[in-house]
């Protein structure tokens, strides 16, 4: 049994612990991080990192087996499940790896068992105790569970299972079409397995603009899956050597895999939270603007904190909770209508700020500007001429409200309107702006252009 | 040709600052961005920096030099290679009239240049739609940027655009400023004020009060006032009274709220139930009161729910006035200065010292008989003030 005391104790070593821990550590501050399982969390080790290494094989792929449209002669494609498997996880280790030598080289101190609040300002993790006058709870989400559907691990699937394929299935159901639902879907039909999407909402990717919405499906459905928007799963059981889904009263679809991917729910269980001020609401803890809690002393940050659940969301709250316990002057709040969301599903969509819908809602009266990556010379050039970025101001003051690309590499673009955000610019500075010739990039500066109907290229 | 350094101009309304303090001796090497010198306003103290490399060859204003007018050369900088017999031309013609030749280098001040205010490209697009002067606007954004909320801050405070061209300062409201504002537009248009006036004799008040003042007390005149206007409000309870809406409520107590000036603005902290207090008490509590009130010492019940108000403006000389009723009660008592004036007195001009006094009512729940008997009451007490001893 060991008593330590610090200033901060951290509760959850994901992107949103790990950052907040050595932010502190940087402000001086005496820090212990509690950690559960792995280092990093579910982002790095079970999320964002090894999907990306997956999908980059499927982009190769993809790229093998049209090689043919480069002037390449590539015989017969195969796919070597094990080696896919292991470049993934090889990834998220080396970045593990990583985050020890930071906390490390930080003097955070990493205490690696289940925390739990244990009484005012203090945390039971394992056999010790830790003591802090500020804990910060960054404990994240899990995937969340259909009523009456159990993840089993073989043939339902949640994304844990997905992302460590035996082999690549000859079918797939993915239920749910939010970010993780379809990259897995894009992952497997690029790898070949035939793919089929349910969506309960009236469109895939419901959390976009409803244009790009549309597109995807689209190009989705151009690569061959099937995609199943405004559909309710009632039911899923074994059908003979496949997995039925059943949707709604009628028809039942099977496939060898159903992977699950219907959202997350915060991980607040096993916290010790009750008998303190810290309250729980749909999943999620309840903070205000400062990450604060209901209880003196409790912070709470990231998926834990609730939507939207990305690393980067939970990494600046971690900065933002612990400048604000540090006293730091100039601290503000997160603004999470400025927080890109991206998805690397192929095509690659990312977006930052207001829908033209949930823009005109908001009252703004609005211009749209559109540009297609046909009329791109970098796009012709990648053999990528799909795609679309959209722009939405508000017609008064020329604010930058919102935007929305679909597309290739457009993950990659969609900081540069993070920045015009975060910098409060608006269409006559974008304007200003010389966007470098030939990039993906030129299609940003030419959708502002064409919300003023001055686009060049189109 | 030496560079000169001239006296910058941290305001738009500056016209002359005081040199503070150098921060360089004449010799020392500066650089874009050192410090050159303190600089004072009437305002604020900023520093000023260099915006050109060379050598400090002339200090030409000694520290301490109060008003030295915006553009006067302050000081002469040695460019590189340039020897110092070229600095006695240059300060030769440098008399207190600001340098019309040559081109002059403004030191450069360090914080919030007056001509651009860093703004966000979107703040200033607001800010020109809403005919708003970033001059006005304080940031608060990184480094003090002006960022969309302080726009919106700033449309919130002023819905009408400002007239351009009057040059001002913005001064932050506090919250009493705030309360004192709401309060009494509210009263001014609520409430149907009338005023009625009418001069108290006070020399028999003042004989009383040296008799009592020489025998170790502290009363002032404005407890006499206090207590007068008390016994007159306990006499004419008509007065003492609120508009309720559809009732007039009325006050079972006289609970007198006493205007007391404090920094920034004034507090009115309340003599409970005063009718039935003693004159030594009045004065005692009174001026503990006024003590705490001007220190912000007083507690949140002891400035609120008075039934009436008094407002002494006495003590600055005023001979009279007309007060805004404290919402929400009915009536305030605006009470001048004594001063020696001629009266008649049977058939004969006499001095007496007069003090004028107006009520301002509230029509609502007092006409003007019943503000005339309150008035009369009143006068009737400060003319006899023996009767305000017992």
């Amino acid at each position: 049994m060991s008593l330590s005391r610090h200033d901060l104790v951290v509760l959850g070593g994901g992107p949103g612990g790990y950052v907040a821990a050595i932010r502190a550590a940087q402000l001086g501050m005496s820090v212990a991080l509690v950690e559960r399982e792995h280092l990093g969390g579910i982002c790095l080790n079970w999320g964002c990192i090894p999907t990306k290494a997956l999908l980059r094989t499927a982009e190769v792929m993809r790229l093998a087996r049209h090689a043919g449209d480069f002037g390449l002669e590539v015989a017969a494609v195969g796919v070597n499940a094990a080696a896919v498997v292991g470049r993934s996880r090889a990834a998220a280790e080396r970045l593990s790896g990583g985050i020890r030598h930071l906390l490390s080289k930080n003097r955070v101190t990493v205490v690696e068992s289940e925390g739990r609040l244990d009484g005012p300002g203090r945390v039971r993790a394992g056999d010790a105790t830790l003591e802090a006058a500020h804990i910060i709870l960054a404990t994240g989400a899990r995937a969340r569970e259909l009523p009456g559907v159990v993840a089993d691990g073989t043939d339902v699937w949640s994304y844990r299972e997905a992302m460590v394929p035996d082999a690549v299935p000859r079918s797939v159901i993915v239920i749910g079409s939010g970010a993780i639902g379809v990259e897995f879907a894009s992952f497997y039909r690029d790898m070949g397995a035939e793919v089929t999407v349910i969506e309960v909402a009236e469109r895939i990717l419901p959390a976009e603009d409803e244009e790009i919405s549309a597109m995807a499906h689209r190009s989705f459905e151009r690569q061959g899956m099937t995609l199943c928007p405004g559909t309710r799963v009632t039911r899923i059981e074994a059908a003979g050597s496949a997995t039925g889904v059943t949707v709604g009263d009628g028809p039942v679809l099977s496939a060898d895999r159903v992977i699950l991917a219907v959202g997350v729910v915060g991980n607040t269980e096993n916290l010790g939270l009750d008998g303190t001020g810290v309250a729980v609401a749909d999943g999620h803890v309840e903070v205000n603007r400062w990450l604060e809690t209901g209880e003196a002393g409790i912070s709470a940050i990231g998926d834990l904190a609730g939507p939207p659940c990305l690393a980067h969301k939970a990494s600046h709250e971690g900065i933002v909770a612990v400048e604000r316990i540090a006293g730091l002057d100039h601290v503000e709040p997160l603004d999470r209508n400025s927080i890109a969301a991206c998805t690397y599903c192929h095509p690659q969509i990312a977006s930052i700020g207001h829908s033209e819908a949930a823009a005109r809602d908001a009252g703004h009266e609005v211009r749209v500007g559109r540009f297609p990556f046909l009329g791109n010379g970098k796009a012709i050039a990648m053999g990528d001429d799909q795609g679309m970025v959209k722009t939405v101001f508000d017609a008064g003051t020329g604010e930058l409200l919102g935007a929305h690309m679909i597309g290739a590499e457009v993950t990659e673009l969609i900081h540069g309107f993070a920045v015009a955000r975060a910098l409060e610019t608006t269409e006559a500075e974008l304007m200003q702006t010389v966007f470098p010739h030939p990039t993906l990039s030129e299609m940003m500066g030419e959708s502002v252009l064409a919300a003023y109907g001055r686009a060049i290229h189109v | 040709m030496p560079i000169r350094i001239t006296m910058p101009q941290l305001s738009p309304t500056m016209e002359t600052g005081t040199l503070a303090r150098w921060m360089v001796r004449e010799g020392d090497g500066v650089s874009s961005g050192d410090i050159l010198a303190e600089i004072e306003t009437d305002k604020a103290t900023m520093e000023v920096e260099s915006v050109d490399e060379g050598r400090v060859g002339r200090l030409l204003v000694a520290e301490g030099t109060e008003n030295v007018p915006v553009n006067q050369t302050i000081a002469l900088l040695l460019e590189e290679g340039e020897d110092e017999g070229a600095l006695d031309a240059v300060a030769q013609g440098e008399g207190s009239e600001p340098p019309g030749t040559a081109d002059p280098a403004p030191a450069r001040p360090r914080a919030e240049p007056p001509s651009r205010r860093a703004a966000s490209p979107l703040a200033r697009s607001m800010a020109r739609q809403a005919g708003l002067s970033l001059e006005d606007i304080a940031g608060s954004g990184p480094g003090g940027r002006i960022i969309r909320r302080d726009i919106e801050a700033a449309l919130e405070r002023a819905p009408a655009p400002p007239v351009s061209g009057a040059a001002f300062e913005e001064v932050r409201i506090t919250g009493m400023r705030r309360v004192i504002a709401e309060r009494l537009q509210e009263a001014k248009r609520t409430i149907p004020h009338f005023y009625l006036s009418l001069d108290c004799e006070i020399d028999r008040l003042l004989d009383a009060r040296r008799d009592l003042n020489n025998g170790g007390h502290r009363i002032s005149v404005n407890d006499f006032v206090i207590r007068a206007l008390a016994l007159a409000l306990r006499d004419v309870p008509d007065a003492n009274a609120k508009w309720a809406g559809d009732v007039i409520h009325r006050y079972a107590s006289v609970d007198l709220a006493v205007a007391v000036a404090v920094d920034g603005g004034l507090v009115t902290p309340v003599i409970r139930d005063a009718a039935s207090r003693g004159l030594a008490a009045v004065s005692l509590e009174m001026r503990d009161l006024a003590e705490r009130a001007r220190q912000g010492r007083l507690a949140p019940e002891e400035y609120r729910g008075g039934s009436f108000s008094l407002s002494n403006l006495g003590m600055y000389g005023i001979r009279e006035f007309d007060a805004v009723i404290n919402p929400p009660q009915a009536g305030i008592l605006a009470v001048g200065a004594g001063y020696p004036r001629p009266v008649a007195r049977d058939g004969a001009l006499a001095v007496a010292t007069l003090m004028s006094c107006t009520l301002s009512a509230d029509h609502r729940v007092i006409d003007g008989a019943v503000g005339a008997k309150l008035l009369g009451a009143f006068r009737t007490y400060i003319e006899s003030p023996l009767s305000l001893l017992i």
